[in-house]
């Protein structure tokens, strides 16, 4: 402990208020998690903002912000929210987000007119409540083993570790209950009483961390760290740990940029956290706007740079049958207009050259041998499909190019066996066409 | 006159009638579009709009401030729709990072204001965030009253093609109307009506007002123009009451106060609706429940005769398991006759109404065991109305068999016969 107090000396500020933050932060986006895929996260954001008035009646019960007084009264409206919401929705038959909508406002409401007309004679303003005041949590301590902790890190502390054993316990059944709650209920768990005991974890957590970042932006901490791990993996326990990552980085992004700004700490790290969400949406390799962009563009560059070479291979099949010598060779802006010109079809070019499919020379485009090998491929895949469409489904000559066409980029070798193996290996195509061999 | 209709205190209630008014006839098609969180996102996104539109103008003028509130409000509207339609994040949490994470920038915007400004004014921006509405002006009246007009304007006008898209879009879409723009039209009508009631109500409480008004009204009526004038009606009450409870006992800021009278009203439409209030539906369900229950021992006590053979016979209460309330009530409706201690008879129309009961009962048992396949397209079985839910081609031919293997009940007239076959 004499190491840590070292380690601190002189940086007691900064290293008490980040502590709080990732105290604070952590438990509340883990169960965030569960929130976002759930599509529950207005949940979270009804009870953060409904768990107001039940803070201000443990505070004038217990006359203490650290007090069981506040979890207690918290956590009775977190639940009394969820529940409320179900009821009007099902008994009222009032649609279930304008439900949620009208009980959390109206608690929230509740809450605020307690706080400025009740509670003002009180140790307690709004302010305080609504943005937090984490800038002031580490001047308030106490003596914990030698170590002078602040005194708000205790029922954060104990939040974090409750928020642990809770997901660790029921890992199995908040996954199952969360991706898929009908099997969840056919194998016996008892989803509803998943579901309360998640509200009531939710109801914990934003108390005990309204006092670092406010009641307001514990919303922002409960989703947007789960929203970011969405964005970037497909498993549960990884996104668990990215949210975690994203909401301690929140943290200490949210103070420096404050302490740079002079402005709120819990703003700031709110406002950190969407900073990762935006680079998430935009830059996440599979779920991002510019991935998957570039996944598409990929997909059209394939198509289109096929398309140039099947047509460059017919071109030299013609020039081969033909008594008139037609060119093998096709000028460049023919090929980019014949395959629909536009962007693609102009980057398809130099996509195909540096894979080594195409020659350019003069001007003008010729296959390699490897580019041969890809269009001979196509066209076989092409024809045989011409010919599947013509023996099972009898449909006339002109009618089969176009499925052909667009299914030719899709037909892998094993499909193109069992083709060949339907049809009794056809050597010509409907139209009479060499079907080539395989590569 | 002094006190109450002081001219700031008219302004001020004229000015929250107005908001509410203008809010009550949005949020009907808010809340019928079950857009009603989005409304929230877009008043926590118009916060940090005021700050900008504020760092920029360099003054508090309210007109530049609301601009920035639009501005920035159907911004974050725009983002919810990118991470809804463009990546993989659902509507709910969509919503949630923008709400958070803009009323996270707006307070920081407005710290950054307050520290920096040393003039009076920067007070003022706190209350877009809780709402006051001490500060009202008559100019900023007169701009609810032309935003109040416009919007009554603008449902006058589109009224046919906003129905249409508050409940069925697809038949709106098929119609040839253009329901992307009619959408974006709502939703600057949405826009509108929460940013000019950002500063007396607060960018926190603002939906409420949209939502609150409308759901109560709905519990009225189930015609969408007595909806849109009862909830415009409610929205303007709850305001103006809401501005004067707050005025006379000095509550102060006025937002969570109007919310509070809003919640009277929404709890008292809740409860006292007529058909579909709670007190309404669990009464017409208790008499329902009552209906059916006597339907029940109807048929069993002429059941009872019926296997004895023979006419009408008198009966135990202890026997039948029915308590003496049940019976007097039966006996005052001319259903059953006191012959003795504890001992009643069924009158004429008693075992009328019991052969009917069976009648449709023994219908219902044919019907399910003989038709199972089509059981689920008339979910709603309640025994007594058979002939209102069946078609009257399967009655006839349910009768005949009932008549056929002898289970009609003898005190009926027989089925009418040229349908049997």
């Amino acid at each position: 402990m004499n190491a840590l107090a070292h380690l601190i000396a002189g940086h007691e500020l900064p290293f008490w208020t980040i502590t709080i933050g990732v105290v604070a932060n952590i438990p509340t986006a883990m169960l965030g998690c569960y929130l976002v895929l759930r599509r529950m996260s207005l949940m979270g954001d009804a009870i953060s903002h409904a768990v107001l008035p039940g803070i201000v009646l443990g505070f004038l019960w217990s006359h203490s912000l650290a007090g069981w007084g506040i979890f207690v009264g918290a956590v009775v409206m977190g639940l009394i929210t969820a529940m409320l919401t179900q009821t009007i929705n099902t008994y009222a038959r009032v649609p279930e987000d304008s439900s949620m909508g009208v009980v959390f406002t109206s608690l929230f409401a509740l809450g605020v007119f307690l706080i400025t007309n009740l509670a003002r004679n009180f140790d307690l303003d709004p302010g305080c409540v609504l943005y937090g005041l984490i800038e002031a949590a580490p001047l308030d301590t106490v003596s914990w083993l030698g170590v002078e902790v602040p005194r708000a890190l205790g029922p954060m502390f104990a939040a974090l570790v409750a928020t642990c054993v809770f997901v660790a316990v029921f890992w199995k059944e908040l996954k199952i209950s969360s991706f898929d709650p009908a099997l969840a209920t056919a194998m016996g768990y008892r989803a509803t009483a998943m579901h309360y005991a998640l509200m009531a974890m939710v109801a914990v957590v934003t108390v005990a961390s309204f006092e670092a970042v406010g009641s307001i932006i514990v919303i922002a901490m409960l989703v947007v760290p789960a929203a970011t791990a969405h964005l970037l993996t497909d498993r549960f326990g990884r996104m668990m740990l990215l949210a975690v990552g994203v909401s301690i980085v929140s943290t200490v992004m949210g103070y420096w940029s404050a302490a740079a700004l002079d402005t709120t700490v819990a703003g700031m790290m709110g406002v950190a956290a969407g900073v990762q969400l935006a680079a998430a949406v935009i830059f996440s390799p599979r779920y991002g706007l510019v991935g998957k962009a570039a996944n598409s563009l990929a997909l059209s560059m394939r198509i289109v740079g096929e398309d140039i070479v099947a047509m460059l291979y017919r071109a030299e099949e013609l020039a081969g049958q033909s008594r008139r010598g037609l060119p093998e060779k096709l000028s460049l802006r023919h090929c980019v207009r014949a395959v629909g010109g536009g962007l693609t079809a102009r980057l398809a070019v130099p996509y195909l050259w540096r894979r080594g499919a195409i020659a350019l020379a003069g001007g003008e485009l010729t296959l390699t041998d490897r580019g041969r090998r890809l269009a001979q491929s196509l066209v076989r895949s092409h024809r045989l499909w011409e010919a599947f469409l013509t023996e099972h489904f009898q449909l006339p000559l002109d009618h089969v190019h176009a499925p052909a066409e667009r299914i030719e980029h899709f037909i892998g070798p094993q499909l193109q066996e069992s083709l060949a193996e339907d049809l009794r290996a056809p050597s010509v195509d409907p139209h009479g066409r060499d079907i080539p061999p395989t590569t | 006159m002094t006190g109450w209709l002081a001219y700031n205190t008219a302004i001020v209630l004229a000015g929250t009638m107005l908001l509410g008014a203008s809010c009550g006839l949005v949020g009907c098609f808010a809340v019928l579009r079950r857009r009603a969180l989005l409304g929230d996102a877009l008043a926590h996104a118009a916060l940090p709009g005021v700050g900008v539109a504020f760092l920029l103008a360099n003054e508090r003028s309210m007109p530049v401030l609301l601009l920035g509130a639009l501005v920035s409000g159907l911004l974050g509207v725009v983002i919810v729709a990118v991470l809804r339609f463009a990546t993989r994040t659902k509507d709910d949490a969509a919503i949630g990072a923008v709400l958070g994470v803009a009323s996270a920038l707006g307070f920081v915007l407005i710290r950054v204001i307050q520290d920096r400004t040393t003039t009076g004014s920067k007070a003022g921006l706190a209350s877009y965030i809780l709402g006051k509405t001490a500060g009202m002006i008559a100019q900023d009246v007169y701009l609810m009253a032309a935003v109040s007009a416009g919007c009554l304007a603008i449902v006058w006008f589109f009224y046919k093609e906003f129905k249409a898209i508050a409940f069925d879009p697809g038949f709106a879409k098929v119609q040839g109307w253009p329901v992307l723009a009619l959408d974006f039209l709502l939703t600057g009508l949405i826009a509108v009506a929460v940013v000019v009631g950002l500063p007396a109500v607060g960018g926190l409480l603002i939906t409420a007002l949209l939502i609150i008004p409308a759901v109560s009204a709905r519990f009225w009526t189930d015609s969408l123009g007595r909806m849109l004038m009862l909830s415009t009606l409610l929205g303007g009450a709850i305001g103006a009451c809401g501005t004067a409870l707050s005025a006379q006992f000095s509550f102060s800021p006025a937002g969570p106060v109007i919310v509070l009278v809003g919640t009277a009203a929404f709890t008292g439409s809740m409860l006292l609706a007529p058909r579909r209030g709670l007190i309404a539906r669990g009464l017409d369900e208790a008499r329902f429940r009552r209906r059916l229950a006597r339907q029940k021992l109807l048929r069993m006590l002429y059941e009872l005769d019926e296997a004895a053979g023979g006419g009408p016979r008198p009966f135990e209460l202890a026997d039948v398991g029915v308590t003496i309330a049940r019976i007097d009530a039966m006996a005052r409706d001319g259903l059953a006759t006191p012959v003795g201690a504890g001992r009643y008879l069924l009158t004429a129309s008693g075992r009328e109404q019991g052969a009917r009961a069976a009648r449709a009962s023994r219908l219902w048992h044919l019907f399910l065991s003989e038709h199972a396949d089509l059981a689920p397209s008339y979910a709603d079985l309640d025994a007594e109305r058979i002939d209102t839910i069946l078609p009257d081609e399967m009655i006839r031919e349910l009768e005949s068999r009932l008549l056929a293997d002898g289970s009609w009940p003898v005190e009926l007239p027989p089925p009418a016969m040229e349908a049997c076959r």
